[in-house]
């Protein structure tokens, strides 16, 4: 009875804390820089990121966990500074943390318990009281769907249930912020598909945003609306997918039976882009045309359709853009 | 909110204060390390010197019944010797009970990339030792200075409060000297098992660092012609500090002040050691 003032008082610290505005920046990047001895591995990265669902792309060795370590504070940087639901990654350390939950890329458990005590155990070190911590311990694993498996010692866990796990315990304090770091490495493909199907559902829950990092883009597609890409440390690509998505919409790629004739000779001369392939005609097209104009032009030219679709630049398009640049 | 509902709700009750945190990690560890049967044995084991003692000093102030058995009425003398000894068995015991405990608290964690889910909560790496130092220090002080004060408690309650004036101080060696010897054993055991993955292999480690340092040390003497090599010998620099804590006459080699700077240097060691290993992720420059 007799925490009850202090019990109130971190919570009110928390309440403070914890409810960024909508569109409110998730991650505030001024300069980042990671040094390594004399490796830079993050190098003056500004970025201000603001999706509900930030995806962080990149090959192999880009920066990605170096740069979720560094947010999280386990590493210093070296320049520049970074704000984490706008508390200073130097100085708010233990602010973000408690607002932050974490999904590490490598194994991470403790082999000898089981997933209900190492849930609860992880819920009580984020400060949730013991009863509070092994109640949401078992809804965390519910929620996950390792229900049945819940008293059996991790260990003994197949490699996607402690992914699986892992998730849980990042979940069962109730974080404003979730860090996955590779969620869906070495997940069979029904497993991966439960997993970003959980993500979408927790990306949608109105009170939780999400940093993936992955550095497979079927991941970040289907659960992120925006896009960071890194490439050796620098950012090579910021951007919204769904704005990016929609700013491509004018690309058409049209297929056609038979000879092209003078039909893209026609097409270019209402002033769109065209590049003629055997039988693909791609086109970007200019402002004021629509397809309807594409087919009055095929019809007067007795030129067959046989397929024509705008053709959106996928993250794959944009990645390997980003790669390029 | 039912436990079956599969729905996902943030959590918005009270939480505990940043300070307490540290007790989680110590009940957790607590729990486990008294899941194994050897070592609960091994613990309760180590109460029966104190058991003993606690029947001398009783028998000590029963003459009459000595008599009846026919010993001699003076089994033993209840002093500062007796005390030392007490402490010098229990230290013995404490460092055997650490070798098996010591180890399992923090090489797990390590071996299973555990530290990070640790440390991207509110949680410091002074937090994470300090939970995990105390699970060994709490069952440590259980086997030492708890006991030997009992004992003391006992002797001066039979032999009166003049005895217990003129013996306070050994009271205070009697807590001190275990304190000290519990933060060296907390310290080595958990620098080892930070540093050794493996848990076997680390109490192996805690088992040679005191048994082939004090051979190590004897060797340097030999070799060099010198007293140095004793700064090798864990045990010795103790047993040094206790010698004079108990004002036992004995002689050292080493004064009493190098043997304390040389436990401190100790100390310090394991310090650095384990901040360098207990972090989230190791950085390789």
């Amino acid at each position: 009875m007799s925490t009850t003032p202090q019990l109130g008082a971190a919570d009110d610290e928390r309440a403070e804390t914890s409810s960024p505005a909508p569109r409110a920046p998730l991650v505030e990047l001024r300069g980042l820089s990671v040094q390594f001895g004399r490796r830079e591995i993050l190098s003056s990265l500004t970025a201000a990121l603001r999706g509900r669902a930030v995806g962080l792309l990149g090959p192999n060795g880009a920066g990605k966990s170096t740069l979720i370590n560094t947010l999280l504070g386990f590493y210093k940087s070296s320049a520049g500074s970074a704000r984490v639901l706008g508390h200073d990654i130097v100085t708010g350390t233990k602010e973000i943390r408690g607002l932050v939950g974490y999904m590490p890329e490598n194994d991470a458990f403790i082999s000898k318990m089981s997933a209900v005590s190492f849930v609860q155990m992880m819920g009580e070190l984020s400060g949730l009281p013991a009863s509070a911590a092994l109640e949401r311990a078992h809804e965390a694993l519910f929620y996950v769907g390792l229900s049945e498996a819940r008293y059996r010692q991790l260990g003994t866990y197949s490699l996607g249930m402690k992914q699986l796990a892992k998730l849980a315990q990042a979940i069962v304090h109730g974080p404003r912020l979730l860090i996955l770091d590779e969620p869906t490495n070495g997940l069979d493909p029904s497993a991966r598909q439960r997993m970003i199907r959980m993500i979408k559902e927790i990306r949608d829950n109105q009170e939780m945003r999400v940093i993936l990092c992955s550095h497979l883009l079927r991941d970040v597609e289907d659960t992120c609306d925006e896009v960071l890409i890194l490439k050796q440390g620098r950012i090579a690509h910021y951007s919204n997918l769904h704005e990016e998505r929609k700013a491509n919409r004018r690309f058409l790629e049209v297929q056609i039976y038979g000879a092209n004739g003078d039909f893209s000779d026609a097409v270019e001369k209402l002033g769109c882009e065209c590049a003629v392939t055997a039988d693909r005609i791609k086109m970007v097209l200019a402002d004021g045309i629509e397809t309807r104009d594409i087919f009055r032009l095929a019809a007067e030219r007795q030129v067959r359709i046989r397929r024509m679709n705008f053709r959106r630049d996928t993250l794959e398009d944009i990645f390997l853009k980003a790669m390029e640049s | 909110m039912a436990v079956y509902r599969r729905t996902y709700t943030a959590y918005s009750g009270p939480l505990t204060p940043l300070w307490s945190r540290f007790l989680v990690l110590f009940r957790y560890s607590r729990r486990n390390m008294f899941r194994s049967r050897f070592q609960t044995g091994l613990f309760v084991a180590c109460f029966f010197y104190p058991v003993v003692c606690l029947c001398l000093i009783y028998l000590s102030h029963n003459l009459s019944f000595l008599e009846k058995l026919g010993a001699p009425s003076q089994v033993v003398a209840i002093n500062n010797r007796f005390f030392f000894n007490c402490v010098s068995v229990q230290g013995v015991l404490a460092f055997i009970l650490t070798a098996f405990t010591g180890p399992s608290l923090i090489s797990p964690d390590l071996a299973n990339g555990a530290l990070p889910l640790y440390f991207c909560r509110p949680f410091s790496r002074a937090e994470y030792v300090l939970g995990k130092a105390s699970v060994l220090f709490i069952l440590l002080s259980q086997i030492t200075w708890i006991p030997e004060l009992i004992l003391f408690g006992l002797q001066a309650s039979l032999a009166g409060p003049r005895w217990m004036w003129d013996n306070l101080w050994i009271a205070g060696s009697l807590i001190i000297s275990s304190l000290l010897w519990i933060l060296i054993l907390c310290l080595l055991a958990m620098a080892l098992s930070a540093w050794v993955k493996w848990r076997i292999v680390a109490g192996a480690l805690l088992l040679a660092v005191m048994f082939f340092g004090a051979g190590f040390a004897q060797a340097v003497n030999v070799v060099l012609r010198t007293q140095s090599g004793h700064f090798f010998n864990l045990p010795y620099l103790m047993a040094t500090v206790w010698n004079a804590m108990f004002r036992v006459d004995a002689e050292h080699a080493i004064p009493v002040s190098e043997a304390g700077i040389g436990l401190l240097i100790y100390c310090l060691i394991c310090l650095f050691l384990l901040m360098r290993k207990v972090r989230a992720y190791e950085v390789v420059a």
